[in-house]
């Protein structure tokens, strides 16, 4: 079925769609319409809303109900996700599965509620404490959006970790077409054995990041590592576009990324030989795409990573790159948003040096 | 011959961390006995704290989840909505229900949320070393009121049960203590009455434990009690609340 | 084709709203749309505006910069907006509200909120400029917009809607 639905709505409904049954969370702009659709739509397909007296209470309000087992969620916007840290470092050290949506504003402090990516480094270096990881996907449509809340379920459930939904205000607030289904995932794919159910016929459960016999603790965080090391290898996701060729690769995620591909497109009609890649997964980065990006014989290799921030992920691009190419930036945060005329100009004065 | 006292089911055959003369102990076991008695151990789930009671989980015999600091209501909270066939309990100290959870405290039981509470006031958080509570009393020595709690500049002990009393939410508040047997003995009736409220879908209730804390007392066990019975009721008076 | 549109009033205009039944009826022509509204407080008090963008290819970035149509429907969304007009653009402009000298080339204006009252509600002065913007730019057939209008008001008064319909009929003949 198609529809015409805004990126916070394309959220929610994919979330219920694909089977959470538990959502928590606390007014904040620009994703208000998925907490007042959760609030109607939740209960009708039978599982709970809670607007919760603060971001600590909702976060940790879906850290109570996934300890249960059922597939839980919050979402908010910048200042509230930072709140909501702890309460994500003891999901990932409790290795409970959720999913949080922060739906990026302009910052530091209060800022603004224009769209903004800058919060690239609290969703994928850190945040909270503790070494622990979060795996966190961009969604650059509302088509996107809407699937990527079954894709990040599915995959907080495969690894026991929370998983994050990166979108901005730009994202979240307009409308596009999409495709729904509508047919709700009811059964989970993976089993869940360590969840409170009341310990009728089994041993207790206990849900806990607490190690406090000396060497558990590191025992217990050489685990994570080895997760996180699987995370790495298997799920890493990008989106490529005219890299064969390519002469200036524009780097780019999310909303800015559309940006970037309008320039792409209109630099191609003009000959050039610009490509895109835009990761898709955040963390884990998808550093094998960057690797199998070769220069084209005779020709010559540039990146430019465009970014709603002041260069949040640009290490992470030369990270990947292992320093083998030049890489430049461009970026404007706080409101500010690159357009295509800019990306263009930048583009073509890379392409005459 | 017939067996007339054991460990109860929903406690474990281990040694806990505790203190001499900690009222934590006592506290878990009438916790377990209640348990017991309303044959419920396999539909339980019981949020602990952050606090001395931390580990809380290693010594009950039922599911557990551990909670961050002052949210162990927002977890069960959310324990209860999704699982309401489940009987769900916190229990938290002093520092974490009257303090860092004090938001969290008022507004699941202003939701009126069916859940039993176990507040166990000490006057002093334990696990970090003794420092001033919100319910520490005026005049007591901690390492955060060295010279002892000043009203003017910390303010007097908070009384978060009188202050849950008037909302429409509560329907069960009691501050009980533990120091002596027939205090333990209305300790547990109060105790077993949270419990039977939730089975009976009445609502949030509460109990407030007044207990002792020898070591950050600076007391002996039997002087903490006394200290108890003689100071710390007085202003925190027994009896049902609400 | 590609089509960027910026829309702007006042609340209460009906500008939103105006915007997507621009991108329902685009999305009935199995076109690619996206609308981008202004948000949060910069709509509490003053100008309402959103982004409509209309293509038979795939749209990168809904934000418009420069546009190909406006529609301004008040004063105050003018001198916000003209400068927002892309080279050779189309502005068209509600008389009824808005009383200055236009200079650019391509402009037209029509009393919508006049034409809207004649029709029996002043509030379908959207419809009149959807239905005249349809008219001078070609990007939507009349019937794609009815359809969607019968759609989205099949919950409120028939009566209503066919009061919607003659007010977009109204704005195609503007032309």
């Amino acid at each position: 079925m198609k529809v015409l639905i805004s990126g916070n709505e394309a959220i929610a409904e994919g979330a219920i769609q694909a089977g959470c049954s538990f959502y928590a969370g606390y007014p904040i702009t620009p994703q208000n319409e998925i907490p007042a659709y959760m609030s109607v739509h939740m209960p009708q397909a039978g599982g709970v809303f809670i607007q919760a007296e603060s971001e600590l209470a909702a976060i940790n309000m879906v850290y109570g109900a996934s300890a249960t087992g059922v597939r839980s969620m919050t979402s908010s916007s910048s200042p509230g996700v930072s709140l909501k840290q702890e309460g994500i470092s003891y999901i990932a050290g409790a290795e409970l599965p959720a999913v949080i949506v922060n739906i990026m504003r302009g910052g530091p402090g209060l800022g603004n509620i224009a769209p903004s990516q800058s919060d690239y480094f609290q969703a994928t270096h850190g945040g909270g404490h503790g070494d622990y990881r979060l795996i966190v996907l961009a969604p650059a449509t509302v088509q996107e959006a809407y699937d990527f809340m079954s894709l990040g379920f599915s995959l907080a459930e495969k690894y026991r970790n929370p998983a994050m939904i990166l979108g901005d205000g730009m994202l979240a607030q307009m409308m596009e077409p999409i495709n729904i289904k509508k047919s709700r995932i009811k059964n989970q794919k993976y089993a869940r054995p360590w969840a409170l159910t009341g310990c009728r016929g089994r041993k207790p459960n206990i849900v806990k990041s607490f190690y406090m016999q000396e060497g558990d603790l590191e025992k217990f965080n050489l685990h994570l590592q080895e997760k996180y090391k699987t995370i790495e290898a298997q799920e890493q996701r990008h989106e490529g576009l005219f890299l064969d060729d390519a002469e200036i690769v524009l780097v780019s995620y999310g909303s800015m990324s559309r940006i970037a591909k309008g320039a792409v497109q209109r630099l191609r009609e003009k000959g050039k030989k610009v490509g895109l890649l835009r990761p898709v997964s955040l963390w884990p980065f998808p550093k094998k795409a960057f690797g199998q990006i070769r220069v084209h014989p005779g020709g010559r290799l540039k990146f430019l990573v465009i970014e709603m921030s002041y260069g949040q992920m640009l290490n992470d691009v030369k990270l990947a790159l292992n320093c083998k190419y030049p890489v430049e930036f461009l970026g404007r945060a706080g409101g500010g948003i690159p357009t295509e005329d800019e990306i263009i100009k930048r583009t073509l004065s890379l392409l005459s040096r | 011959m017939k067996k007339i006292f054991s460990r109860p089911e929903s406690l474990r055959d281990i040694s806990t961390h505790y203190c001499s003369g900690c009222g934590h102990g006592i506290a878990h076991r009438l916790v377990a006995e209640v348990i017991d008695e309303l044959k419920i151990r396999e539909r339980v789930i019981a949020v602990a704290p952050v606090g001395c009671a931390v580990v809380a989980y290693d010594y009950w015999n039922f599911d557990c989840s551990e909670a961050a600091h002052g949210r162990a209501l927002a977890v069960a909270t959310a324990i209860k909505r999704v699982r309401p066939k489940n009987i769900v309990f916190t229990y938290q100290g002093d520092g974490d229900l009257a303090a860092i959870g004090a938001n969290e405290t008022i507004h699941a039981a202003n939701r009126g949320e069916n859940l039993s509470v176990i507040f166990i006031n000490n006057a002093i958080y334990g696990m970090t070393g003794g420092q001033m509570a919100p319910t520490t009393l005026v005049g007591q020595k901690t390492a955060t009121t060295q010279r002892g709690r000043a009203a003017q500049e910390h303010g007097h002990p908070l009384k978060i049960s009188e202050m849950l009393g008037p909302l429409p939410g509560v329907k069960y508040v009691e501050r009980v203590s533990l120091h002596s047997p027939q205090e333990v003995l209305k300790a547990k009736k109060a105790i077993k009455q949270a419990f039977q409220n939730q089975i009976g879908n009445i609502g949030f209730s509460l109990v407030e434990i007044l207990s002792p804390c020898p070591t950050y007392w600076g007391l002996t066990p039997k002087k903490s009690l006394d200290w108890i019975r003689d100071v710390m009721v007085k202003e925190f008076p027994l009896g049902r609340i609400k | 084709m590609t089509e960027k549109i910026i829309i702007a009033g006042s609340g209460g205009q009906g500008v939103m709203l105006l915007g997507k039944v621009i991108a329902e009826a685009a999305m009935k022509e199995n076109k690619f749309v996206t609308w981008l509204p202004c948000y949060g407080a910069e709509v509490r008090g003053g100008t309402a505006y959103c982004m409509v963008i209309v293509s038979n290819k795939g749209i990168g970035s809904p934000y418009v910069d420069k546009a190909d149509s406006v529609i301004i429907m008040n004063s105050p969304s003018l001198a916000k907006f003209e400068g927002r007009l892309a080279k050779g653009g189309f502005l068209l402009i509600n008389s009824s509200l808005v009383h200055a000298q236009i200079k650019t080339a391509k402009a037209k204006s029509y009393p919508f909120t006049e034409i809207a009252q004649a029709c029996g509600n002043i509030k379908t002065a959207n419809m009149v400029a959807l239905g005249a913007l349809i008219a001078h730019r070609n990007i939507l057939k009349e019937k794609s917009c009815i359809e969607v209008m019968k759609e989205t008001a099949s919950s409120v008064k028939k009566e209503l809607i066919e009061i919607n319909i003659s007010a977009l009929k109204e704005g195609i003949r503007l032309k």
